[in-house]
């Protein structure tokens, strides 16, 4: 097998696996402070998809423009839905959480069904099909663009959650709920906040795989599928974990199309899932 | 003299024991239907389940189809003066749902199936079809063992993959001797579905008995039509060396493929469709403009110069003003088909019960159509097998027949210009 197709295909998956990488730490995050599972979190990704591809027909704003809008956006949406919808379901059993966020899901796939209809639709700015040659390697430009846009959207988390008055409350929700609550922090704010960083961090990544992939409607639950293999993998509630379990799943993926067929590409990601779950269930990087 | 007293009313020949005889004669007559002329009504309309996939991976290609039945009761009604009521659901791309589908639209009173772009989905209806004795007239769906059950009730007015495989590949021997071009290599790539491993079991079976073919296949690549990226893929195929992509695709991987190529500079001298969707439709045109030129599709295609295409195409036009036929001319073509013969078999039976209009589909033979090919009648299995193939090439930025030469708009461009070299 020629080197230059083994670089290819694996620095492909690489950069492929750290936008996935994003799109899951949206739902690590808000399942390591709120302790909700979001099920409608791929929809929600393809809904920051069709805001972007909208944008893109009616104004031609490239999707690189749109991330602080589609952010603030879906930072907004999060915020209002936690506080008045998935809220009054915090204390209830995780089955009633389920069929809450089952609905929104159900909604939402639908609603844009209704709306757009089933065709695929995508944006297709100048460079998006350009690449880079580095010898014999060549890297897709656009790949690469989202790929340190993704890297630079989880150092920013990374840093909100270290060095911020607000990152530090809501670690201490998450580490110590009843501690929190007794010096004082507004706990159903700070979930609320902590669910729109979750749908902003979606948001984004919807943004960006605007440049790579398609969307239709029914494309949001397969990303919900894609998210939970990749937190259950890097463990559920850990940020390094998201990036790095959509790194592994983005890179086994590209290899495993490789060395076997592309037809077994999802059958990776399974076998991996059923491995971490055999053999560490609580996930690679969990800290317990 | 002593007199048996009667009723009244009765006439005195009539005993109770005659009387229950005719009453039993009358009731086993009316049980095997032998009057339906004196009492039933005569059926006005008939109800027509469309099953499509209008969601899911396959949705433009059943939006495509449903643009086909949406026009037909207008026209059945022009050419058969019959009344078609449409049933319209949407399979959403999954076999099961199509099955259930079916049952629930023979529950709810479907005279007639017709669907649904996918094979699988098919079998599935066709299954369901046989069970419940209701005719299933498929529009588009190329696996062989659709029509291989022994069912009664089935009817394909489409090749089967072998058909359309065999048709697909004597285009490609045409096309290299129109072109003066013999390429040595080929890189197969198919989706993995239903309908692209029927395709890839017949050209299995069919290219190694070819002679009069100059390549050979140097990598088979098989993929799922859903899948988001096809980067490994194309990297495989360029990691080949092949000289023309032989392509067995859906509309998505195919606009996919594309992209992936231009992006990973492969340049093939051509890629070629032995007999699939995709490349000619509509959206391929649309996502990817100067980069959708001189794909080429060996695929059944419409007869422009016929009289049926003037009125399918006056009625498209009138039902979509802003969309042009030519874009959708295989999937509307023999859906509007397959409503003929449902519409004609009506017409002729002057029933709704299943095995009466099944055996008048039996019997269709329809001259005046549509598509290429000779008339359209099915053998004992259910099966249409006058199908012809065209070669089409997408030359500014539509579908154009280039080969049979008889019925070409173009002439055929082979080995194609690289991507770079595109304006």
């Amino acid at each position: 097998m020629p080197l230059d197709l083994v670089v290819n295909v694996l620095l492909g998956g690489l950069l492929t696996g750290l936008v996935y990488g994003l799109m899951a730490l949206g739902l690590s995050v808000v399942y390591g402070v709120v302790r909700i599972v979001n099920f409608a979190h791929g929809e929600l990704m393809a809904l920051a998809m069709y805001v972007t591809v909208v944008a893109f027909a009616a104004f031609r704003l490239d999707p690189l423009w749109m991330l602080l809008p589609v952010a603030l956006g879906f930072f907004g949406l999060g915020y209002v839905l936690q506080r008045t919808l998935i809220n009054p379901f915090i204390a209830r059993p995780e089955h009633a959480q389920f069929m809450l966020l089952l609905a929104v899901a159900l909604i939402l796939v639908n609603g844009l069904l209704l709306v757009f209809g089933p065709d695929a639709r995508n944006v297709q700015v100048d460079y998006a099909l350009d690449s880079f040659q580095i010898g014999p390697v060549l890297v897709d430009k656009v790949r690469v663009v989202c790929a340190l846009v993704a890297l630079a959207s989880c150092a920013l988390l990374w840093a909100v959650f270290r060095f911020t008055r607000l990152g530090k409350a809501i670690r201490a929700c998450a580490d110590n709920l009843l501690g929190a609550r007794i010096v004082g922090l507004n706990v159903a704010h700070l979930y609320g906040l902590t669910f729109g960083i979750g749908c902003a961090c979606v948001g984004v990544a919807g943004t960006l795989l605007t440049l790579l992939v398609d969307v239709t409607p029914a494309s949001g639950p397969s990303y919900t599928l894609l998210a939970f293999i990749i937190v259950i993998i890097g463990g559920l509630g850990s940020m390094p974990g998201a990036l790095a379990g959509g790194v592994l799943i983005g890179v086994s993926e590209a290899a495993a199309g490789l060395v076997f067929t592309p037809s077994a590409k999802s059958m990776v990601s399974f076998a991996l899932l059923i491995i971490v779950l055999a053999f560490k269930p609580q996930g690679l990087f969990a800290r317990r | 003299m002593d007199k048996t007293p009667t009723t009244p009313n009765l006439p005195a020949a009539i005993s109770r024991r005659d009387f229950n005889r005719v009453a039993a004669s009358t009731s086993a007559i009316a049980a095997a239907g032998w009057f339906p002329a004196i009492v039933r009504a005569q059926p006005t309309k008939l109800k027509v389940g469309v099953i499509l996939p209008r969601s899911g991976f396959e949705a433009q290609l059943g939006q495509s189809c449903q643009r086909g039945a949406d026009i037909s009761p207008g026209i059945m009604k022009e050419l058969y003066g019959v009344e078609l009521e449409l049933m319209n659901v949407d399979f959403e791309s999954s076999v099961d749902r199509a099955r259930s589908l079916a049952e629930k639209l023979i529950n709810d009173g479907a005279n007639v199936l017709i669907g649904p772009f996918d094979s699988g989905a098919a079998s599935a209806i066709a299954q369901v079809a046989e069970q419940r004795k209701v005719p299933f007239v498929i529009n588009i769906a190329a696996a062989p063992p659709i029509t291989e059950q022994g069912y009664k009730f089935t009817f394909r007015n489409f090749p089967t993959s072998v058909d359309l495989i065999r048709n697909g590949l004597a285009l490609f021997r045409d096309l290299f001797q129109a072109t003066g071009t013999a390429p040595r290599t080929c890189v197969f790539m198919h989706v993995n579905d239903t309908f692209g491993m029927a395709n890839k079991a017949a050209i299995d079976r069919i290219l190694p008995t070819l002679d009069y073919l100059p390549f050979k296949v140097v990598e088979t690549i098989s993929y799922d039509p859903a899948a988001r990226d096809l980067s490994v893929e194309v990297a495989k195929a360029k990691a080949s060396g092949a000289e023309i992509v032989m392509l067995v695709c859906r509309l998505n991987d195919s606009i996919l493929l594309v992209r992936e190529m231009v992006k990973q500079r492969y340049s093939p001298k051509g890629i070629i469709s032995p007999g699939s969707p995709g490349m000619y439709q509509a959206p391929f045109y649309t996502a990817l403009g100067k980069y959708s030129e001189y794909c080429i599709s060996n695929v059944p295609w419409y007869d422009p110069k016929s009289k049926m295409t003037a009125i399918v195409d006056r009625a498209f036009s009138k039902a979509f003003p802003s969309e042009k036929l030519m874009f959708y001319a295989l999937d509307v073509g023999f859906t509007v088909e397959a409503m003929m013969i449902a519409a004609d078999a009506f017409k002729r039976a002057r029933s709704v019960d299943g095995p009466v209009l099944a055996d008048a589909i039996r019997q269709t033979r329809i001259t005046d159509r549509m598509m290429l090919g000779g008339p359209i009648a099915f053998d004992a299995k259910g099966q249409n097998t006058q199908i012809a193939s065209a070669c089409i090439q997408n030359r500014k930025l539509r579908p154009q027949v280039v080969l049979p030469a008889a019925s070409a708009e173009i002439a055929p461009v082979f080995p194609v210009p690289d991507w770079n070299s595109r304006t």
